[in-house]
């Protein structure tokens, strides 16, 4: 049997914005239906620009794009029936209340008037909120402003959703219950999930492939296991009790691969040999007699992969 | 998939827009009082006007209750501009792209919510312009077609509120137009009527200016009856100011949604 046709389908997509840099810069990418495809990368990275240009939100500069079958250039109202999207900001009237917001959206995407009333009780109780539906949304918290925008993007029963950084600013709870529901969303309802995160767990946890993206280009692709499978061996970080002495550290530790080093003076050292080339690594520091504050192992992480991949952390990574 | 229709679109942008307006009490106020206090303070300190011959009435707040509804409705244009900008700014218009809403509709329905203010107000004006002696020389029917008039302008500077929001995207910017079309109101005939007016430079102004030929017409009915010309002005500049603003509006519209 032959696969399916890819809900989300990229060919050398290109994006330049007037004096500035590519944004995007011929990514290629496919999503298959029922699939969650996590865009990792740090901020500035060309992440929402590409969920701009494939919501038809934003042109392309070239390249080529579908989107439930649908090209986003020639046939963008239909790309916009297929697909719900939450975008970076929670884009919400402070005036109107959560309830109103459902019936505006319900509205406009064409919803029956007797159907209207019912798909809103149901998306405010799905979203837990039920009891706030008929407060002002002005006076809700970042979690509750976030899930009525995953409800705002339900209304329709699209069958694709682009989640521009769901949980940026979330408290854990709210992180956690966002992340239940979208799970539920692709694994129940079969819905194709095309979400954006600068957090490792979050993709890690969510996601049943990966793309990283860093400075308009993908870096890495593939599923969470296979990106850590390519680094393979752990590493090692050594934090000096004297971040002066960062640079003989590194110094110290080449002798076992390519070091990183990061701004608050730790080295990174991958171990091609194991957790066996620990024992080694903390002989040559008692050799040199260099006093470390920590010294801790990793297993291959996504970071890992970042690292690997781009010489840098992903974490304070975002563009210049 | 069920589309909506153009009716329905409209009817939902403005029942939000309605809304909004409603629910913000500081936006209803302003927009009220200030052209009540100028009318106030210009009534009595001008009130000498009158004695100028040739002067078309003996009360000067017959002749300057039009000045309100024009100013108010100026008002209106910052304020329906400012609305749609901090739209575009919040993200809140992206939503409203991604569905099957057109944009004429948008803009339509967006006007709702100044045309209720533009209504409450108007009624406001004249209720004062009656308490304070103001008399219609057209009667009831005259102070009607004034509301409708100024409903009408009110209309006719809100689309073009919303056309610099969506030329601008920014609200700041909107609000930083305002004082500018403030001028055209000082630069008409709101004070004086044209024919009386001494220095060249300001009367052949206030003649090129079209504020002039909305307070004139405005004004028709309270001091010269029922006046063909005067509202004939007076309705084709608000609907040509209407018309020409929303079609430029749609051309804005498209390229601010950028949607394919």
């Amino acid at each position: 049997m032959s696969d399916p046709a890819p809900a989300i389908d990229v060919h050398e997509l290109v994006r330049e914005f007037r004096k500035g840099p590519r944004a995007v810069d011929g990514i290629d990418l496919q999503v298959a239906p029922g699939e969650i495809y996590g865009f990792l990368g740090p901020n500035g990275a060309g992440k929402s620009t590409t969920v701009l240009i494939l919501t038809t939100l934003l042109p392309p500069t070239s390249g080529h794009a579908t989107v439930g079958g649908y090209d986003i250039v020639k046939q963008g109202a239909r790309v916009r029936e297929s697909i719900g999207a939450a975008l970076q900001e929670a884009a919400l009237d402070p005036i109107l209340t959560g309830r109103e917001h459902l019936h505006l959206q319900a509205a406009l995407q064409g919803l029956p008037k007797a159907v209207r009333k019912q798909r809103t009780d149901e998306l405010l109780e799905r979203v837990g909120l039920t009891e706030a539906a008929d407060r002002r949304v002005g006076g809700y918290s970042g979690g509750m402003k976030r899930r009525l925008d995953l409800a705002l993007a339900l209304v329709h029963q699209p069958r694709i959703l682009f989640l521009d950084e769901p949980t940026t600013g979330l408290d854990p709870q709210s992180r956690a219950a966002l992340w239940e529901e979208v799970a539920r969303l692709a694994h129940d309802e079969g819905m194709t999930v095309f979400l954006t995160t600068q957090y490792l767990e979050e993709a890690d946890a969510l996601a049943d492939r990966i793309g990283i993206i860093d400075r308009g280009k993908i870096v890495a692709e593939g599923t969470p296991a296979q990106l850590k499978a390519e680094i393979g061996s752990p590493s090692v970080e050594v934090r000096p009790a004297d971040p002066g002495s960062s640079e003989r550290l590194a110094g110290m530790l080449e002798q076992f691969g390519k070091t990183h080093r990061d701004g608050r003076g730790s080295v990174t050292v991958q171990l091609p040999g194991g957790e066996a080339e620990l024992a080694e690594v903390v002989r040559v520091l008692d050799q040199h007699d260099l006093r470390v504050e920590t010294l801790q192992l990793h297993q291959p992480s996504l970071d890992d992969v970042f690292l690997a991949k781009t010489g840098r952390k992903l974490e304070g990574a975002g563009a210049q | 998939m069920n589309h909506a229709s153009l009716r329905e679109q409209v009817i939902a942008i403005g029942r939000r827009s309605a809304t909004r307006t409603l629910r913000q009490r500081g936006l209803l106020a302003f927009p009220v009082i200030f052209p009540l206090i100028l009318f106030a303070i210009n009534g009595s300190a001008l009130s000498a006007a009158t004695r100028i011959p040739h002067f078309p009435t003996h009360n000067y707040r017959d002749f300057l209750i039009a000045m309100p509804f024009v100013q108010g409705a100026l008002f209106i244009s910052t304020t329906a501009g400012v609305d749609l900008a901090r739209d575009i700014e919040s993200g809140f218009f992206n939503r409203l792209a991604l569905t099957p809403l057109r944009g004429g509709a948008l803009m339509l329905g967006q006007l709702a919510g100044p045309a209720i203010l533009g209504a409450i107000q108007s009624v406001v004006y004249l209720l004062v312009g009656l308490a304070t002696g103001v008399t219609f020389v057209s009667g009831v029917g005259g102070a009607l077609v004034l509301l409708v008039l100024s409903i009408l302008i009110a209309f006719g500077f809100a689309s073009l509120g919303g056309l610099l929001a969506l030329r601008l995207g920014n609200g700041e910017a909107v609000q930083g137009i305002f004082p500018l079309l403030f001028v055209t109101l000082f630069l008409s005939s709101s004070s004086l009527p044209r024919n009386l007016i001494k220095a060249t430079w300001f009367r052949d102004i206030a003649t090129y200016n079209p504020v002039s030929y909305l307070l004139e017409g405005l004004r028709s009915l309270v001091i010269t009856g029922w006046n063909a010309q005067a509202l004939e002005l007076a309705f084709g500049f608000a609907l040509g100011l209407t018309a020409i603003t929303m079609t430029l509006s749609n051309g804005a519209m498209k390229s601010r949604l950028a949607r394919r």
